[in-house]
């Protein structure tokens, strides 16, 4: 097992370095760092004077990938590519081109966007196994095809709809929630509730169905007529034989979104003003700050990484099939 | 044996809601069983065998219903009139049930010890500690080793045998009167379903259990029936008890199926086969449902349904014995003597093969053992000669097969043809014709989206050996060869049945007119009825042709009608050697032994063979010395320290064993 974890961190090396490469070729090519320096400066003081001075003070005044007037590994170290991009091999993600501390903002602003997406996470899966079984319970009934005709008509809708109306319904008309904002602590909880609710029924139409699917997989298969044979009831049935086998699709593939939980939601962030990484992802974008928005794109593909060796390894455990060497 | 009724089926008819509309599918059946008796129910697939023991329990799919007439009595007892949560004190609790695929039966996600004890749970009110100890001894009871470890394994850490042990013990949990077996030991090796079969006679003989043995083989029926009833597209056609049935079946079906068996005696000529297919359940014919595919139809056959009526003490649904009219134009089939072509010579010569494949473990995947399936392997394959390879499943049959393919790369040896070694480098278009394959599956090994003349063109096209204007005319012959009608030949592989579906593979083989044709268990997924039609083709094609043909198979039957030689594999190796007729009445080898003693025959004294014990091991450590020994009722001393070497007896028999 050990073993094996370590293989696949081994193996994810080259997929980083992969990613690293190609967003760093990627940003540098559409912008160099001239343009870099215009935007930030705006337009009033472009001198070439200020271009090269911004460009000292945030550390572009370097060559792409090798450095000629350099000594020693200096040639490779006093790079763009080695400041700005493998250094954060070292999560060293320096400073952003507004000035600011870009590590330090990440170790801020992610617990914001865990408190909102960890419970979006929960009760989504939660409610939708749930409901997915008692429409499987009830199949062939009215019941199943309401069911399913009310999934459709809620993945129908944008999800931008459900964050305007019930901002507009709950948070102004009814008054029950605050329209946006967060705080720190217990009492900010009022700020969450709107979010998560409308998270979780954002993401109900799409989750039912998967599930049912995987249901109905599970219940036409032989060791559930065995179980029936043995004189179990349905809800035994359903709830102990299908649902564990089930939860094996189901877990893996929640898995291995957990890491990237942390980097939050850029939409519903921004709309409901939560100062987690989404709405960091957005406000860099907005403003070009493009050291924000790399170091993002490269904590994103780390994450996805880790989730998915955490999924291997989570097979281990509610799968007795799965031994991994 | 107390001879009280336990089990009283009444005219039960299930229908099915198909896409087209209601179909009836079980048609008014009545059958009883007694206490302490087996009722065996005989039929090929599609005979409606599963449903009507589904339908018992009331565990039909939703899409089926009963006829209002239905009634299943269970000492007297209506079993459909009860609700569905009273049904649930009978189900796994007076009624237990086995079922085919021990594989997929069980829950491969928890313990075998919680499923079992799941049934406790649900039908007693023992403590969990009891619980434990029931399941325990349970285990016990049916021949599972070290039942306290075993029980917390799960069901894929089991072999095939001791996962239906497990369903077993799990139908036996709670001392159940009737038993319904479906299938249950056919998905098994021979040495295995003989274990299984005894195991069931034994706890039936303790407890009084009835039986519902539900099976295709009328060699499994013999050794466990009281009583026979033979299903044909949803009707019960013949009715007895099972002296009667196989000293005399009565109904011209139950007669073919006999006659389909393959068999030494019956070496010679072609197999009674029957024409055409088993219909679909669904369909209601009208007059006999047999008339179209039996020879001794006449006109009131296909006009006048035959009910099930007495004949002596038979019951039987067949014009024949009752009305006074003896159609005079009987045609017997007239019995075609083969011509045996004589065999000159060898074509192929495996030479020392070896396949191993690696076991990789740790950080970089270093080579820790090895799988030793195939283990320095060598026999001839003669002229227009079949050579049987025989064997359980996992001793390597398959693999060898395979790689003289090179489907799968091979570790070391030689296979000789025309001078060269095939096993190694490209190999010639030439060699690629020459050597055919069929496999166990036909729909899997033909391209759905090609029509079946896309499919038998394509070798002939790539092989040059057909233009644009002979190709139509050479598909047709080839069609017709096999059996298919040409107007055919634009369909796709769906439209087809499996027997067809495995003519059309026939057909592709020899559209390259090869010299060798490997048969990878090119029967083992049809009915007998159409496994006679398909041997007899073989035979056919092998004596105009003059082809040669590796058959690998675990069928000793198949072996016996169709081989020329046999070579017994265990664990990778060939154990013996020899002809048909040394090998199959003068075995040397006591595995052999024990695998030709474990086929159960349909008409023959049943011999009582040496008791087989334990698993076959694994082929990553095989036993030290003779690899059989941990399950040799002979085993020596010497067996566990050296490998045996070959011991001849006459020309081409040899056995490896240290008792020679
Ligand atoms: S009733 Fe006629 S067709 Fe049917 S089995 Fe008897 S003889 Fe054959
Ligand atoms: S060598 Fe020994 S163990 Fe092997 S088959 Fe012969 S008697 Fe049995």
């Amino acid at each position: 097992m050990l073993g094996y974890i370590l293989r696949r961190l081994l193996y994810a090396m080259p997929v980083l370095i992969g990613v690293n490469l190609i967003t760093f070729l990627l940003f540098f090519s559409v912008n160099t760092p001239d343009d870099m320096a215009r935007s930030q400066l705006g337009a009033k003081y472009v001198t070439q004077n200020a271009i090269e001075h911004w460009k000292q003070q945030h550390g572009y005044d370097k060559p792409l990938f090798f450095n000629q007037e350099s000594v020693g590994t200096g040639k490779i170290t006093e790079t763009l590519f080695y400041t700005k991009s493998v250094s954060m091999f070292a999560f060293h993600f320096g400073r952003s081109d507004g000035g600011r501390n870009i590590g330090h903002d990440i170790v801020q602003r992610m617990w914001p966007s865990l408190a909102l997406a960890a419970p979006v996470l929960l009760l989504g899966l939660l409610t939708n196994i749930i409901l997915a079984i008692v429409i499987v319970f009830f199949r062939g009934s009215y019941l199943e095809t309401g069911g399913l005709i009310l999934c459709i008509i809620l993945m129908s809708i944008s999800s931008l709809f459900y964050i305007i109306f019930g901002q507009y319904f709950i948070g102004r008309v009814m008054q029950l929630t605050p329209i946006s904002g967060f705080s720190g602590g217990w009492h900010g909880i009022k700020f969450l509730i709107l979010p998560v609710v409308i998270g979780v029924i954002g993401g109900i139409g799409t989750g039912i169905r998967w599930y049912r699917t995987l249901f109905l997989e599970e219940i036409n298969k032989d060791y559930v007529r065995t179980a029936r044979a043995k004189g179990l009831s349905q809800m035994r049935v359903l709830f102990v034989h299908v649902l564990k086998n089930a939860m094996i699709p189901i877990l893996t593939g929640v898995v291995v979104i957990i890491p990237s939980l942390f980097l939050g939601s850029l939409i519903m962030e921004s709309f409901f003003g939560i100062p987690g990484l989404g709405s960091y992802t957005i406000d860099a974008i907005r403003t070009q700050d493009f050291a924000i928005v790399r170091s993002m794109v490269f904590l994103g593909a780390v994450l996805y990484i880790a989730g998915l060796i955490l999924t291997d390894i989570s097979y281990t455990f509610v799968d007795p099939r799965v031994r991994l060497k | 044996m107390s001879e009280s009724l336990l089990l009283e089926v009444n005219h039960l008819s299930v229908g099915l809601h198909t896409e087209a509309g209601y179909k009836k599918a079980i048609k008014d059946i009545s059958f009883r069983i007694n206490s302490g008796e087996t009722l065996v129910l005989l039929g090929e697939s599609g005979s409606g065998k599963t449903m009507t023991a589904l339908a018992i329990n009331q565990l039909l799919p939703a899409v089926a219903g009963y006829s209002s007439q239905s009634q299943v009595n269970f000492k007297h007892e209506d079993l459909l009139s009860l609700s569905e949560v009273q049904m649930r004190k009978y189900r796994g609790n007076k009624i237990g049930m086995i079922f085919q695929e021990p594989m997929s039966s069980l829950n491969p996600v928890f313990t075998i010890g919680q499923q079992i004890g799941e049934s406790y749970k649900k039908h007693t009110q023992l403590t969990s500690k009891a619980i434990k100890a029931k399941v325990l001894s349970l285990l016990d009871a049916v021949g599972i080793p070290a039942a306290k470890k075993r029980m917390n394994d799960y069901p894929h850490q089991l072999s095939g045998g001791m996962k239906q042990r497990v369903m077993i013990a799990m139908a036996l949990a709670q001392d159940p009167q009737l038993l319904i077996a479906d299938e249950a030991t056919t998905a098994l090796d021979v040495t295995t379903q003989y274990q299984v079969l005894q195991l069931l006679k034994t706890l039936q003989k303790n407890s009084n259990m009835s039986m519902l043995f539900i099976t295709h083989d009328l060699g499994v029926a013999a050794e466990i029936a009281h009583r026979v009833a033979v299903m044909y597209n949803g009707h019960i056609i013949e009715n007895s008890n099972k002296e009667n049935f196989f000293n005399k079946p009565l109904h011209p079906y139950s007669q073919r199926l006999f006659d389909v068996l393959p068999d030494i005696d019956k070496r010679d000529r072609l197999l009674k086969a029957i024409p055409g297919t088993v219909p679909p359940i669904t369909d209601t014919l009208v007059g006999c449902p047999f008339a179209n595919r039996c020879d001794q139809a006449w006109e009131i056959c296909h006009k006048i349904f035959p009910k099930l009526t007495k004949v002596n003490e038979h019951k039987v649904a067949c014009h024949l014995y009752t009305t006074d009219h003896v159609p005079t134009s009987i045609q017997h089939d007239k019995q075609t003597v083969l011509k045996k072509n004589k065999s000159s010579g060898t074509i192929l010569s495996i030479e020392n093969v070896k396949i191993f494949y690696p076991i990789r473990s740790g950080i970089l995947q270093r080579k820790v053992g090895e799988v030793k399936a195939v283990d320095d392997v060598s026999f001839i394959l003669k002229k227009s000669q079949t050579l049987a390879l025989v064997g359980e499943s996992g001793c390597g049959k398959s693999t060898l097969g395979k790689s003289l393919l090179q489907l799968v790369d091979s570790t070391a040896g030689c296979v000789n043809y025309q001078g060269r070694n095939i096993l190694q480098g490209k190999n010639s278009i030439q060699l690629r014709r020459d050597i055919q394959m069929i496999f166990q599956d036909p729909y899997a090994s033909l391209d759905p989206k090609k029509t079946i003349f896309q499919s038998i063109s394509e070798g002939m096209k790539i092989h040059g050996l057909s233009n644009k204007q002979t190709l139509l005319s050479e598909v047709d012959r080839l069609l017709d060869s096999v059996g298919i009608l040409k107007d055919y030949k634009y369909r796709y592989p769906h439209e087809f049945s499996g027997g067809q579906r495995q003519r059309i593979c026939i057909a592709r083989a020899l559209a390259v007119k090869p010299k060798i044709i490997i048969c990878d268990e090119p029967t083992s997924g049809l009915d007998v009825s159409i496994q006679a039609q398909i041997l007899n083709l073989l035979k056919n094609l092998q004596s105009t042709y003059e082809l040669s043909f590796l058959f690998i198979t675990h069928d000793i039957s198949v072996v016996s009608y169709l081989a020329d030689e046999v070579a017994v594999m265990y664990l990778g190796k060939i154990v013996e050697q020899g002809s048909v007729y040394q090998l199959l009445e003068d075995p040397k080898h006591p595995y052999t032994k024990i695998l030709l003693s474990a086929v159960l025959r349909a008409k023959k004294e049943q011999k009582t063979p040496a008791k087989l014990t334990g698993e076959q091991p694994s082929p990553i450590e095989p036993p030290t010395g003779c690899y059989f020994h941990p399950r040799c009722p002979k085993a020596m001393a010497q067996c566990k320290k050296e490998y045996p070497k070959k011991a001849q007896f006459g020309e081409n028999h040899w056995a490896a064993c240290h008792l020679y």
